[in-house]
């Protein structure tokens, strides 16, 4: 008890110092732990200055990067934001890294200090630890140091090749980086003992299954002939990672512009699951804070006037402007991740009947439980086609609109209504699949024959087409790093080619 | 367990590599817009410190785009307030479709690509004066820019007495005083030892005699030997001047309206910023001149208006006396003279260019003329200056519009190549 009246005194005294803050993780680590059962990295907690913060955005959060012209535009972008009162700074900034490095605002009073400790550092943390496109794809123990050797190679390769000649082939990676991205896993390479046993297996297997009859079958029209062009085709399956299809098979590139390929490759590939789970990863954080902050009041560590402090901030971080409003600038992210884990809780605990028809399986179960499930194993996509529930669209009101190039009016696609809410799940899942926002480009083809052209694929979805300008720009890009002509087809869904770009 | 880590101490210069990055990634974008600036008369404001903008484009990182204006879309938004399914707004007229707007923090269409760059005074000056240098200069900073200054260096033994450092000298004295005495020390006790064992009163006076003479002489250690006398040593250690002084020249009569007068203003201080980065201090002398020559405060030289005739060679002599008045070898003097053209007779032309050459040029670093008129007309005076001038440490030029300042400018003083100015 005694314990508790001197946490008090400290939280809510709005200066904050050391003592405070390792008090407020200790509570609120605890609190994770025990209420929230909560599986989190170490965390290390970095006290920073405004201007320390203006430097991490410029690195997009990494504790170190490799230089290049373009973190010092976007610097100089949020500074002149910055300075010129256009743009806030966010209370903190966290790193997916093993321990979880979190930089806390210097300015932030103690009740942001404890938001922004429980929201970071039990929130964000526990989801990189625990979710699954983090762990499948990110490494956080060697995050750290693998920009350390980046920033160092490329050091090294800016003193003996020039800086110009190294900016060029990073502008070049860059403008690939969305298409530097492993989606799935791909088979590792089997020793030659293994591929013997294969081997040896599968010879076993055919001569088990023997069959005469098999061999009057006519032969498939699906294989190439022998000795035809196709069966030399290159690559045999299209290849949707273009950096990962420049860095191994570009014809004539130097070892160590390959090596600054992968660097890209690795931090774009780092950068992919936060991409990809942004709701969900915003929206979890707040549910944790927002757990751990009531539960700290509940067992007497914060009065009422922190509380107020703290509800107060909660609810601009939950601020969602409606489609009319001038402040609209799409959806909160923050918003609907934390009601759709708020709705998961709700379903467990107070089901409606609306609730046993739409989510059986939550019904009756434990809601920290399914929390827990949910967070682990989704992305935003399948996270929203998954738990988003009538009842959260109902509250947020979302309807979609139709915007179709060949109409002169937007149509109303659907509202919240017993009609539409399947089509707005489906159709908010499919606004967070990547595959809306970037385009499908594939490597198809090399001409392995002629002149080592790179032939690369766009497949057309919903009619949208690629923007010529930039289109054009980054061929270029990929011109220059392939080193022999490029050429993009854009193709629809009938496969019918409907507009060619070509670098020579 | 946490660990928590107050970096407010640590540097925050982690950007600075990368901002010099991109700096000169847009430096010719910089540099192109410095004749607009300077004719949009923001020059100022960096005088006064501060900063400057720079508007940058073009700037945007290209990638695969989808184009917004193509395609089937949905896109779902909250807060519906009036819609049913069905329904069909109209969509906005111009602005590009709307097609981007709903797509919130992920529209890859939020433009950046044009947006200003804010340089520091340094670092503006740097891209302002990039590739310009006074002509001469490091000859002339090798010559005559040179002055000495006395500094401290150790002791000396020899000096004059107001030199003398009394503390060293004393610790010398101290030092030889010890030793000397202790030689007698010795040879007294040694004596007054053998008196004691001595009991033949003869023997025993002569070695008390003894040891009153060696006490005596013990006694007569001097205080102060020359030997012990340590002086302050100075040396003459060349040092660069620092200061100059710009001696501001103009022609007010009735001929110089608005526009020359601008013109010349900005003349005046591009040269000013100039000299203000290669000296710690610079002083500025205005001269102006009708038919009589006066020197005015920098109020009066830009505004007020007089009328009249023009002599000029007067505010020349008026520059002579003031610069042998206050300025000595150690100032750096450059000046500046900006005319129409007007003289008021040959003769008059005539004087100022054997002023110029025999009593101005051998004492000053560099002197320009800029002439505001249209280039059709050769005036009086720079026909007589063309005579003379030579580019190294005399240029005469032509202005007439204010955008043809700053190229005027860069050709006063473009860097010359290094053989011209190494020697």
């Amino acid at each position: 008890m005694k314990d508790i009246d001197k946490y008090r005194a400290m939280f809510t005294n709005p200066n904050w110092d050391y003592d405070t803050l390792e008090a407020a993780d200790q509570v609120i680590g605890r609190i994770g732990r025990e209420y929230l059962k909560l599986k989190t990295y170490p965390n290390q907690i970095e006290i920073v200055t405004s201007e320390q913060m203006l430097d991490a955005y410029a690195l997009t959060g990494l504790p170190t990067s490799y230089p290049h012209w373009k973190f010092g535009k976007d610097f100089v972008l949020n500074q002149n934001n910055y300075t010129k009162g256009r743009m806030g700074l966010s209370y903190e900034l966290v790193i997916n890294s093993n321990p979880c490095i979190s930089y806390n605002m210097e300015n932030n009073s103690t009740c942001m200090m404890l938001l922004v400790i429980a929201h970071a550092c039990q929130g964000h943390n526990a989801f990189f630890a625990n979710n699954y496109m983090f762990l499948d794809w990110t490494s956080a123990d060697s995050i750290v140091d693998y920009m350390v050797f980046a920033r160092d190679y490329i050091l090294k390769c800016e003193e003996e090749f020039g800086e110009e000649e190294v900016e060029k082939v990073l502008d070049a990676c860059h403008a690939l980086m969305n298409h530097g991205v492993d989606k799935y896993k791909k088979p590792s390479k089997i020793s030659a003992m293994q591929e013997n046993e294969r081997l040896k297996r599968l010879t076993a297997i055919k001569r088990e299954n023997y069959n005469e009859l098999w061999r009057t079958l006519p032969p498939s029209a699906d294989l190439p002939e022998p000795g035809s062009k196709e069966e030399h085709r290159f690559p045999k399956e299209p290849e949707e990672n273009i950096l990962y299809f420049i860095e191994k098979y570009a014809p004539a590139l130097p070892v160590w512009k390959r090596e600054i390929i992968r660097i890209v490759r690795k931090v774009a590939q780092y950068f992919y699951p936060q991409g990809a789970t942004k709701v969900m990863n915003e929206g979890f954080a707040t549910f944790t804070h927002y757990h751990i902050m009531n539960k700290m009041f509940e067992e007497g560590y914060v009065n009422d006037g922190f509380m107020l402090e703290f509800i107060k901030s909660h609810s601009g971080v939950l601020y969602q402007p409606e489609y009319n409003s001038k402040y609209y600038s799409g959806l909160n992210p923050y918003t609907l991740g934390f009601n759709i884990f708020m709705d998961i809780k709700r379903i467990c605990q107070e089901p409606t009947a609306e609730d046993r028809e739409w989510f059986p399986n939550l019904v009756g179960k434990d809601w920290l439980e399914q929390v827990h499930y949910v967070m682990e194993n989704f992305r935003d996509d399948s996270f929203i086609l998954q738990y988003l529930s009538p009842k959260v669209i109902r509250d947020m009101r979302l309807f979609t609109i139709v915007d179709n190039e060949l109409e002169t009016t937007y149509e109303i696609g659907a509202i919240h209504n017993e009609r539409g809410y399947r089509k707005v799940r489906e159709q908010l899942s499919n606004q967070y699949d990547r595959s809306s926002y970037i385009p499908n480009i594939q490597a198809t083809k090399v001409d392995l024959y002629k002149t080592s052209k790179l032939y690369l694929t766009h497949t057309i979805q919903s009619d949208r087409r690629l923007e010529a300008e930039t289109a054009r720009a980054t061929l270029k890009h990929i011109r220059y790093l392939w080193g022999f002509p490029v050429e993009l087809h854009s193709k629809n869904k009938l496969g019918i080619n409907e507009s060619t770009f070509e670098i020579k | 367990m946490s660990h928590i880590v107050d970096r407010r101490k640590n540097d925050k210069g982690k950007s600075t590599g990368n901002r010099q990055k991109f700096l000169k990634r847009v430096e010719s974008q910089i540099k192109k817009a410095i004749p607009d600036i300077l004719s949009q008369e923001s020059i100022k404001d960096s005088k006064t410190g501060g900063s400057v903008k720079v508007p940058v484009r073009g700037l945007d990182e290209p990638a695969f785009r989808h184009d917004p204006k193509t395609g089937k879309k949905q896109i779902v938004k909250p807060g519906n307030d009036r819609y049913n399914e069905g329904d069909r707004v109209p969509k906005p007229k111009a602005g590009g479709g709307g097609g981007g707007r709903g797509k919130g923090s992920n529209s890859p269409e939020t433009s950046e690509d044009e947006f200003t760059v804010v340089l520091s005074r340094e670092e503006f000056l740097q891209y302002f004066f990039d590739d310009l240098a006074l002509p001469k200069m490091v000859k002339k900073l090798m010559d005559s820019t040179e002055t000495f200054e006395m500094k401290r260096a150790g002791y000396t033994r020899d000096s004059v007495p107001s030199r003398l450092n009394v503390k060293t000298s004393f610790q010398q004295s101290l030092g030889r005083r010890l030793a000397l005495k202790g030689v007698f020390d010795k040879k007294l006790q040694l004596l007054e030892e053998q008196l004691a064992l001595i009991t033949d009163p003869e023997e025993r006076v002569g070695l008390e005699l003894e040891i009153e003479k060696v006490k005596r002489q013990a006694n007569t250690i001097p205080f102060f030997e020359d030997i012990d006398l340590r002086y302050n040593n100075f040396e003459r250690v060349p040092v660069p001047v620092t200061s100059a002084v710009m001696f501001c020249i103009m022609d007010v009569s009735a001929s110089m309206g608005y526009h020359e007068k601008d013109i010349a203003k900005r003349f005046f201080t591009l040269l000013y910023i100039f000299l203000t980065r290669l000296y710690k201090n610079v002083e500025l002398v205005f001269i102006r001149h009708h038919t009589e020559a006066k020197e005015v405060t920098e109020e009066e030289f830009f505004n007020s208006r007089e009328s009249g005739g023009t002599v000029v060679a007067p505010s020349l002599k008026l520059m002579d006396k003031i610069m042998r008045e206050r300025y000595d070898e150690n100032w750096n003097i450059y000046c500046c003279q900006a005319s129409d053209g007007d003289v008021w007779s040959k003769e008059d032309a005539k004087e100022c260019k054997n002023l110029v050459l025999e009593t101005i040029l051998p004492a000053i670093q560099y002197m320009a003329y800029i002439e505001i008129n249209n280039k059709n007309r050769e005036s009086d005076l720079w026909q007589a200056y063309n005579r003379i001038s030579n580019d190294e440490d005399f240029s005469i030029r032509h202005i007439n519009e204010v955008y043809e300042i700053w190229p005027v400018f860069q050709g006063l003083f473009r860097k010359r190549n290094d053989s011209d100015s190494g020697r």
